[in-house]
């Protein structure tokens, strides 16, 4: 089995493309790791769908405001400058393209930028909350996944087979063994682990990767 | 002009079997806990209110609030994005029981649903949801090359909410983001019924802090520090 990064290492390449000052809308779960490894010196204004911009960390057990929570229902605290809105106000900052970058989980991301990441089919309950609304709006759509399914499969594929979140909507898929823009309808690899080859890598993924110029993938231990 | 009701059954009177009902609230956050049981004491004591059709966000978490009002049989069916919480029993076994039907929307489309059924607007059209399941059926157009779904208004019958700050001229002002939906649902609602944890003289909030003008209110009752349906959970509060 070749090295492969952690959760946390695929966050903190995640982090390091968010640009200075920009809005940005972490996905509840593995996504909300992002926040930790924001570049020192970048000012990064974190939207939540539930009316909040501009929230922090979480407050120390017992100084909880119940009210005071993000779309992952956690409680959070409020940095300087911080703003309440409704739900309508809310999602307008989402798909009126006023977020610079949405970072979300995913099932699968195809090489046309579809996404599922929503329900894995008929036999649960579905629960859509705000993913089909975050996907249309923010001007970089980022996926942050594992590259392959618990079970070896792809996860960056031809064409989804699970239900679709949203069509043509990803822009860049942040993996455990690449980086990946999707550009023209296709997956353009810009960054791989030193340690796996091409011809490894596009074993392990659905669609064909464009590899023209392509970088070292170095993720520190965090 | 004066809204204040001090009876809570009094100002729940008016929600009958079948209705719709807004009820403002993120999870645990805006969940307005005190009109919600003054509903499902009134329905344990006499049966109604019941087959109400509910519009939120969730579905309810543990047992209070709306999974106390699914525990309690009030519930026919519910409008929301995120059927799913820590403890979603109450729903979950009543859905897949085929006992309560679920109308599940997309959570920026709910939002202006709600807001388009407060400000006239029939439909809209929304990227959100083009090419998914949740699209099929409705209508899609293109527009400066890029595909749209109409989605239509959401209306109901009644809203209930929770404020922080009331006057009896019915100006809100919510805490934090316990704001969320309700300024929406007061807007789309036939009649709002509004518990706020403090009401003061008309004057007493600056007319630059209104966050929902009273025009869109109907009735408020003081519930001074109201129960946090989060709190109450974490409190292991059981229905």
């Amino acid at each position: 089995m070749t090295a492969k990064l952690s959760n946390a290492q695929i966050a903190w390449r995640a982090a390091q493309d968010i640009p200075d000052g920009a809005y940005v809308n972490l996905g509840i779960g593995f996504p909300e790791m992002v926040a930790k490894f924001k570049p020192d010196g970048r000012e990064v204004i974190y939207h939540t769908e539930n009316g909040v911009l501009d929230f922090g960390e979480a407050p120390p057990a017992g100084e909880e405001d119940w009210d005071l929570i993000n779309a992952g229902k956690k409680a959070v605290t409020l940095n300087p400058g911080a703003s309440f809105f409704h739900h309508a106000d809310s999602f307008a900052m989402v798909r009126g393209g006023h977020l610079d970058v949405a970072i979300l989980g995913a099932y699968e991301v195809a090489q046309t930028g579809d996404l599922a990441n929503w329900s894995t089919g008929p036999k649960s309950v579905p629960a859509v909350g705000g993913a089909m609304d975050l996907v249309h709006g923010a001007k970089r759509v980022c996926v942050i996944t594992d590259h392959v399914t618990k079970d070896g499969r792809p996860k960056l594929v031809d064409k989804c087979a699970l239900p679709l979140t949203g069509v043509g909507c990803v822009t860049t898929v942040y993996t455990s063994l690449a980086v990946v823009d999707i550009v023209n309808a296709r997956f353009v690899l810009r960054e791989k682990l030193p340690s796996i080859s091409l011809e490894d890598l596009q074993a392990v993924t659905g669609a064909e990767l464009v590899a023209d110029k392509v970088g070292d993938l170095i993720v520190p231990e965090v | 002009m004066n809204k204040i009701q001090t009876d809570i059954d009094e100002a729940v009177a008016g929600i009958e079997d079948g209705m719709s009902v807004m009820i403002g609230g993120f999870g645990g956050s805006g969940a307005p806990i005190e009109l919600i049981d003054a509903l499902i004491d009134r329905y344990k004591r006499t049966g109604s209110p019941g087959n109400l059709a509910i519009i939120n966000n969730n579905a309810g978490n543990g047992a209070v609030g709306i999974a106390a009002m699914i525990y309690a049989g009030m519930v026919a069916k519910v409008v929301c994005s995120f059927p799913r919480s820590t403890d979603s029993r109450a729903f979950t076994e009543r859905y897949l029981a085929g006992e309560i039907e679920l109308e599940l929307v997309p959570q920026g489309t709910l939002a202006e649903r709600i807001r388009a059924g407060g400000s006239g607007i029939p439909a809209f059209y929304t990227p959100t949801s083009y090419g998914t399941q949740l699209a099929e059926g409705k209508p899609v157009a293109e527009f400066d090359g890029r595909h749209y779904v109409q989605e239509r208004w959401l209306k109901a019958d009644v809203a209930i909410i929770k404020a922080e700050i009331a006057d009896a001229k019915g100006n809100l002002t919510y805490n934090k983001a316990a704001r969320n939906f309700a300024p929406l649902m007061a807007m789309a609602a036939e009649t709002t019924i509004v518990q706020a944890s403090r009401i003061v003289d008309p004057g007493g909030i600056d007319p630059e802090h209104v966050v929902t003008p009273g025009i869109f209110v109907d009735a408020i009752v003081e519930v001074a520090e109201p129960a946090q349906e989060e709190a109450l959970l974490r409190a292991g509060a059981q229905s």
